[in-house]
C-alpha cells in the first residue's frame, strides 16, 4: 500500500474548494473545512488554484503494440496518457496481430497492467482480421480476463449492413457496444485522403465528402433501433452526423458518440501546405462542421471527447500527402484543446469537462472504476488541472515515440498537474511520477 | 563630360571610314551591335556607311548574356534580343560594335556567341570608348576615344536611342549616376 | 523569381513576362544549327519522374541539355511508400549527389511542395498528381500569346476532365493573371468539388454546355479524358462524352477559323478531339510542344543561372 495523499484546497469539478484524502486506493474523506483532514505519513499535494476532476478516460487510443512498436508501445502510450490526465484508455484493435481473440485481448490488457500507469482496456475487433466479413470471437473476448465490452473495426468501417446487424444483436448478450468508424467505402474512393470540398478541389487532392460518414451513421442508427442494441459513433466529424444523432436521441435510440479534439479545432484550411501531419481519418472538415461539433458536445448530443491518438513512425509520414499515413497524436494535448475550445469560450464548465472526458466515456465503455463522483468510497482515480496555465506545445517534449503532433507550436490553455490512479500518483507537477 | 554629342558623331564617322578602309569597301560587311548601346551605335555606323558608299550594310544584334562568365555572380537576368541579318554571317566580315571596352570579357563572350551562329571570315571590334584595364588579350580594331581611367571610376555612355541624349561622362566614385551598360566588365 | 517553381502562384506577372521574353530568345535558338547555349554549364539537373511521362521528361531533358546543364533522368515507378522508403529518403538520396535542380513528376498532389521543404536545391514541379503542372500552363499561355498577341480580354475555354486535371488547375490561375476571361466546361461529374465557390472567388466561369460557350471563344483548350474514368461512373460511355464535350468536326465548323486549338497531349483522338480539329490549320498542338522546350529552358535559366542558385 502506498502512502495516503491529501489533496489540499482543490476546486472539485471547478466548484467549491475542498480537501480530499486518498487512502488505500479510494477517496477516504472529503472536507470543505481546511485543515480538518490528515493522516499518518500523508503526502500533501497543494491543490490551491487547481481543479480536481475524476481521472480522464479515452474511448479511442491506438497504442500500436503489438506490431508497430517503432511508433508506440503500451508503455510509451500509457505514459503519454497519464501525462494527459488519463487514468484509463481503450486500446483499439487494429494492431498486428489484430485484437480479435480472447488471447490477443488478454495480452494487451496484461501489457497495460505491467506498465501500470493507466488502465489499458482493449477494444475487440468486430470482425476477424478487421475484414468486415465474419464476426470475431466477441463473446470469448467479453468473457476473457480483459472483459472486453467495446468492439470496433476502427480504421475500417463495418460496411456490410448484415454483418453490422448481427454484431449489434450479438453483443446484447453481454452488454457490449459496437463503436463504428463511419465511412462508406464506395463514397470514399481509393486514394481519398482528405475532406472533399472547395479546398480539396483546388489542391487536387482526392477526398471524400461528409455524406460518406453520414450515410453510415444514419444506417447504424436505424440498425440500433431495429436490434434494440447500442451503437457508438466514433470520431463524429460532420454537421450532418450531428443532425442524425439529434434525431436518434429524440427517438430514444441507444446511440452514443464521441468527437476528437482535432475535429473541435482544426479545419480543412490546414491542408493548404500539404503537410501530412494534418492527414487524419476522418479528415479535418470545414469550419461549419467544427462549429456544429462544438455545439453538439456542449448540448450533450455528442457524449464524449476521445483522442483517436494515432502515432506513426516518422518515415510513415514523410511522404507526399496522399501517400502518408492517416492519424495524429492526441493524448497529451486533449485536455488543453478542450479547455481552449470549450472552457474558455464558456461552452463547458469543468463539471462539463468531467462529463465528456470521464463520466460519459467510462459509462459508454462500461468501466465501473472510472468516471465516478469524487465521493467517499469511490476509486481514487483523479486528475488535477491547472486552469490558469498556458502551454506552448513542443512535439519533442512528448512521451510518445512518435512526432506527428498537429499542435506543435500552438498555445493551449490549462495543463495537467497531477494524475492519480487508484490512489497512486502517476503524474506530479506535470511530470511522470 | 568626356565626349559630347558632336564628339560622338565625329568619332563614329571616323570609325565608319576606318571600317571601310580596312575592308576595302562595304562588301561582305555585317555589323553586330552588342545590346544595349552597341546596337544603336551599329545602326549609326551603318547609316554613315550608306551615306559614304551608298550601300546598305546588314545590321544585327548579338546578345551575350547567356555567354557571360559571371552569370553566377548576379541574379539571373533575361537575355536581350539577338538578331542575325537574314543573310547570316558565314563568310562575312563581322564587325562587333559596343560602347565601352573594359576588361575584354564581353568581347570574349561575344566571340563564343558568334561561333554558335556561324563561321565568319573575319571578326573585328569597334568601340566608342576604350577605357583600358584589360583582363583578357583583347584589342579593338576601331576606337572612338581612348580614355585612360582608374578602376574606381565609372564611365557612363548615354545615347539618344536609349537615354535621350548623346554623351560620355566619367564619374569619380561608384553610386554617382545610374548603372550603365557601359559599366559592364 | 522564387527559388522553386511549384505552382503558378509562385509567379508574379512580372515573372511571367520575363519568362516569356527569355523563352522567345530560347525559341530562336531552337531554330539554329547549333542549339547549345553555355548558360548552365556546370549545373546539374535531375529529372526525377515517379510517374511516366515521355514528353514532359524529354522536353525538360532537351531544355537542360541545350543550356549545357548536365541532365540526368531518374524514374521510379510507383510510390516509394510501397518500397518501404519514404519520399524524403528518396529525394535526399538523389539531392545528396550534388544537384542544382530537381525536376519532379509525382502521382501525388503536393509532392513537390513536400520535397521543396526537404532539399536545398531548386525544385521544379513537372506535374504533381491532380494539382499543378506549371510549366505546361506557361507553355500554353506562351503559345497563345504568340498567336493572339495578348491574352488581355481574350476568352479562353477549357474543356474536359477538370477534376483530374493538373493542367486545368495551373492554367486557370495563370490565364486569369494574364488578363484572359476563362470559362471551363465539363459534365458535372468532372467538375472539381467546390468549383462554384472557387470560380466565384477566382473570377472564372463554369458551364456544362459546350455548344453554348464555343461560339464565344477566342481560344479553345481541350483536356485529356482518360477512358478509365468511365469505370468510376464519371460518364456513361466514350460516345456519350464525345457527343457532349468533344471537339467534333461539327463543333469545329462553329469555331472561327482564327480561333486557336490547344491540347496538352497525349490526345485521345476521337474522344475529346476529332482528328479534323487536331490537325486543323488553327491547331497549335505541335507548336505547344516546341514552345514547351523554350519555356522550360527559360524556367531553368532563371532558376539556375544567377547567384544563389547553387546547391
Amino acid at each position: 500500500m502506498t502512502d495516503p495523499i491529501l489533496i489540499q484546497g482543490g476546486s472539485l469539478l471547478g466548484g467549491a474548494a475542498a480537501d480530499v484524502l486518498v487512502a488505500d486506493g479510494v477517496v477516504a474523506a472529503v472536507s470543505t473545512t481546511p485543515g480538518e483532514l490528515s493522516a499518518d505519513g500523508v503526502r500533501v499535494i497543494d491543490a490551491d488554484g487547481l481543479v480536481v476532476l475524476p481521472g480522464l478516460v479515452d474511448l479511442h487510443t491506438h497504442l500500436r503494440e503489438p506490431g508497430r512498436e517503432d511508433a508506440e508501445t503500451v508503455r510509451t502510450g500509457s505514459h503519454a496518457a497519464a501525462l494527459g490526465g488519463y487514468t484509463a484508455v481503450l486500446a483499439m484493435a487494429n494492431t498486428n496481430p489484430v485484437t480479435d481473440t480472447a488471447e490477443a485481448a488478454e495480452r494487451v490488457h496484461e501489457l497495460g497492467r505491467q506498465v501500470g500507469v493507466v488502465d489499458v482496456q482493449p477494444v475487440g475487433a468486430v470482425t476477424k482480421g478487421l475484414a468486415g466479413e465474419e464476426l470475431a470471437e466477441l463473446g470469448l473476448m467479453a468473457r476473457s480476463r480483459a472483459g472486453v465490452r467495446v468492439f470496433s473495426d476502427d480504421g475500417r468501417c463495418v460496411q456490410d449492413a448484415r454483418v453490422m446487424r448481427r454484431a449489434l444483436e450479438y453483443v446484447k448478450a453481454f452488454g457490449g457496444v459496437i463503436s463504428q468508424h463511419s465511412q462508406d467505402s464506395s463514397l470514399a474512393g481509393a486514394g481519398a485522403c482528405c475532406h472533399e470540398g472547395e479546398i480539396s478541389g483546388r489542391l487536387g487532392l482526392p477526398g471524400w465528402p461528409g455524406v460518406a460518414e453520414e450515410v453510415i451513421v444514419a444506417r447504424d442508427v436505424m440498425l440500433a433501433r431495429h436490434t434494440g442494441s447500442r451503437v457508438h459513433v466514433a470520431h463524429a466529424s460532420t454537421a450532418g452526423t450531428v443532425e442524425v444523432l439529434r434525431w436518434a436521441r429524440s427517438k430514444g435510440i441507444a446511440v452514443t458518440a464521441e468527437v476528437t479534439p482535432h475535429h473541435l479545432l482544426l479545419t480543412t484550411e490546414e491542408l493548404l501546405g500539404y503537410d501530412p501531419t494534418y492527414k487524419v481519418n476522418p479528415p479535418l472538415r470545414p469550419a461549419e462542421d467544427v462549429e456544429a461539433l462544438r455545439d453538439a458536445l456542449a448540448d450533450g448530443t455528442i457524449d464524449a471527447v476521445a483522442t483517436d491518438h494515432a502515432p506513426h513512425a516518422r518515415h510513415d509520414k514523410q511522404h507526399a500527402f496522399g501517400d502518408a499515413a492517416f492519424g495524429m497524436l492526441g493524448l497529451e494535448t486533449a485536455l488543453g484543446v478542450v479547455a481552449t475550445v470549450m472552457v474558455e469560450s464558456g461552452r463547458l464548465d469543468w463539471a462539463g469537462v468531467a462529463r465528456v472526458m470521464s463520466h460519459n466515456p467510462a459509462r459508454i465503455a462500461g468501466l465501473g472504476g472510472h468516471g465516478r463522483p469524487i465521493e467517499v468510497g469511490e476509486p481514487a482515480n483523479l486528475t488535477l488541472i491547472d486552469p490558469a496555465a498556458s502551454v506552448v506545445v513542443d512535439r519533442d517534449a512528448s512521451a510518445s515515440l512518435s512526432r506527428n503532433n498537429p499542435w506543435h507550436g500552438r498555445t493551449l490553455s490549462a495543463a495537467v498537474h497531477t494524475t492519480v490512479l487508484r490512489g497512486v500518483p502517476t503524474v506530479l507537477e506535470g511530470k511522470l511520477a | 563630360m568626356v565626349l559630347d554629342a558632336r564628339d560622338i558623331s565625329r568619332a563614329l564617322t571616323r570609325i565608319s571610314h576606318e571600317i571601310l578602309e580596312r575592308n576595302k569597301g562595304a562588301d561582305g560587311l555585317v555589323l553586330l551591335g552588342i545590346p544595349t548601346r552597341g546596337v544603336g551605335l551599329a545602326r549609326r555606323i551603318a547609316e554613315r556607311i550608306a551615306e559614304t558608299e551608298g550601300v546598305e550594310v546588314p545590321v544585327g544584334s548579338l546578345d551575350i548574356t547567356l555567354y557571360r562568365d559571371d552569370l553566377r555572380r548576379h541574379p539571373a537576368r533575361g537575355p536581350q534580343h539577338t538578331e542575325v541579318p537574314s543573310g547570316g554571317i558565314d563568310g562575312c566580315t563581322v564587325v562587333l560594335v559596343d560602347d565601352v571596352l573594359y576588361s575584354g570579357r564581353t568581347v570574349r563572350a561575344a566571340l563564343d556567341a558568334l561561333a554558335d551562329l556561324g563561321r565568319p571570315d573575319a571578326v573585328r571590334l569597334a568601340v566608342l570608348v576604350d577605357r583600358g584595364h584589360r583582363e583578357l588579350p583583347v584589342r579593338a580594331d576601331h576606337v572612338g576615344k581612348n580614355l585612360p581611367s582608374a578602376r574606381s571610376e565609372r564611365v557612363m555612355v548615354r545615347l539618344s536611342e536609349t537615354d535621350g541624349l548623346d554623351e560620355v561622362r566619367i564619374a569619380g566614385r561608384p553610386g554617382e549616376g545610374s548603372e550603365q551598360d557601359g559599366e559592364r566588365a | 523569381m522564387r527559388k522553386h517553381l511549384l505552382s503558378v502562384d509562385d509567379l508574379s506577372l512580372d515573372d511571367v513576362n520575363t519568362l516569356f521574353t527569355t523563352a522567345a530568345e530560347m525559341h530562336d535558338v531552337q531554330r539554329r544549327e547549333v542549339k547549345k547555349l553555355p548558360a548552365l554549364r556546370g549545373r546539374t539537373v535531375i529529372n526525377l519522374f515517379f510517374e511516366d511521362s515521355t514528353r514532359t521528361r524529354s522536353s525538360f531533358e532537351l531544355a537542360g541539355k541545350w543550356l549545357s546543364a548536365d541532365t540526368i533522368n531518374l524514374t521510379g515507378k510507383g510510390s516509394s511508400a510501397s518500397k518501404g522508403e519514404s519520399l524524403r529518403d528518396t529525394v535526399l538520396t538523389v539531392a545528396s549527389m550534388g544537384v542544382d535542380a530537381l525536376v519532379i513528376r509525382h502521382s501525388a498532389s503536393g509532392a513537390c511542395h513536400q520535397v521543396a521543404e526537404w532539399v536545398d536545391c531548386a525544385v521544379v514541379n513537372a506535374g504533381d498528381g491532380t494539382h499543378e503542372h506549371p510549366t505546361q500552363a506557361l507553355l500554353d499561355a506562351y503559345t497563345l500569346v504568340r498567336r493572339l498577341g495578348t491574352l488581355e480580354g481574350k476568352h479562353v475555354v477549357l474543356v474536359g476532365d477538370l477534376t483530374h486535371s493538373r493542367v486545368f488547375r495551373s492554367n486557370v490561375g495563370l490565364l486569369g493573371r494574364l488578363g484572359a476571361r476563362v470559362t471551363v466546361v465539363a459534365p458535372p461529374t468532372l467538375m472539381p468539388s467546390g468549383a462554384e465557390a472557387w470560380a466565384a472567388a477566382s473570377g472564372f466561369a463554369l458551364s456544362y454546355d459546350l455548344d453554348e460557350v464555343l461560339p464565344k471563344a477566342d481560344a479553345v483548350m481541350m483536356l485529356r479524358v482518360q477512358r478509365e474514368r468511365m469505370s468510376g461512373g464519371f460518364f456513361p460511355t466514350a460516345r456519350e462524352y464525345t457527343v457532349g464535350y468533344g471537339l467534333t468536326r461539327d463543333r469545329l465548323a462553329t469555331l472561327g477559323e482564327e480561333v486557336p486549338i490547344c491540347h496538352p497531349g497525349p490526345m485521345n483522338r476521337g474522344l475529346e478531339i476529332a482528328a479534323d480539329a487536331a490537325d486543323a490549320a488553327q491547331s497549335l498542338i505541335l507548336e505547344q510542344v516546341s514552345s514547351g522546350v523554350a519555356v522550360r529552358m527559360s524556367v531553368l535559366y532563371h532558376l539556375l543561372a544567377g547567384e544563389g542558385a547553387s546547391a
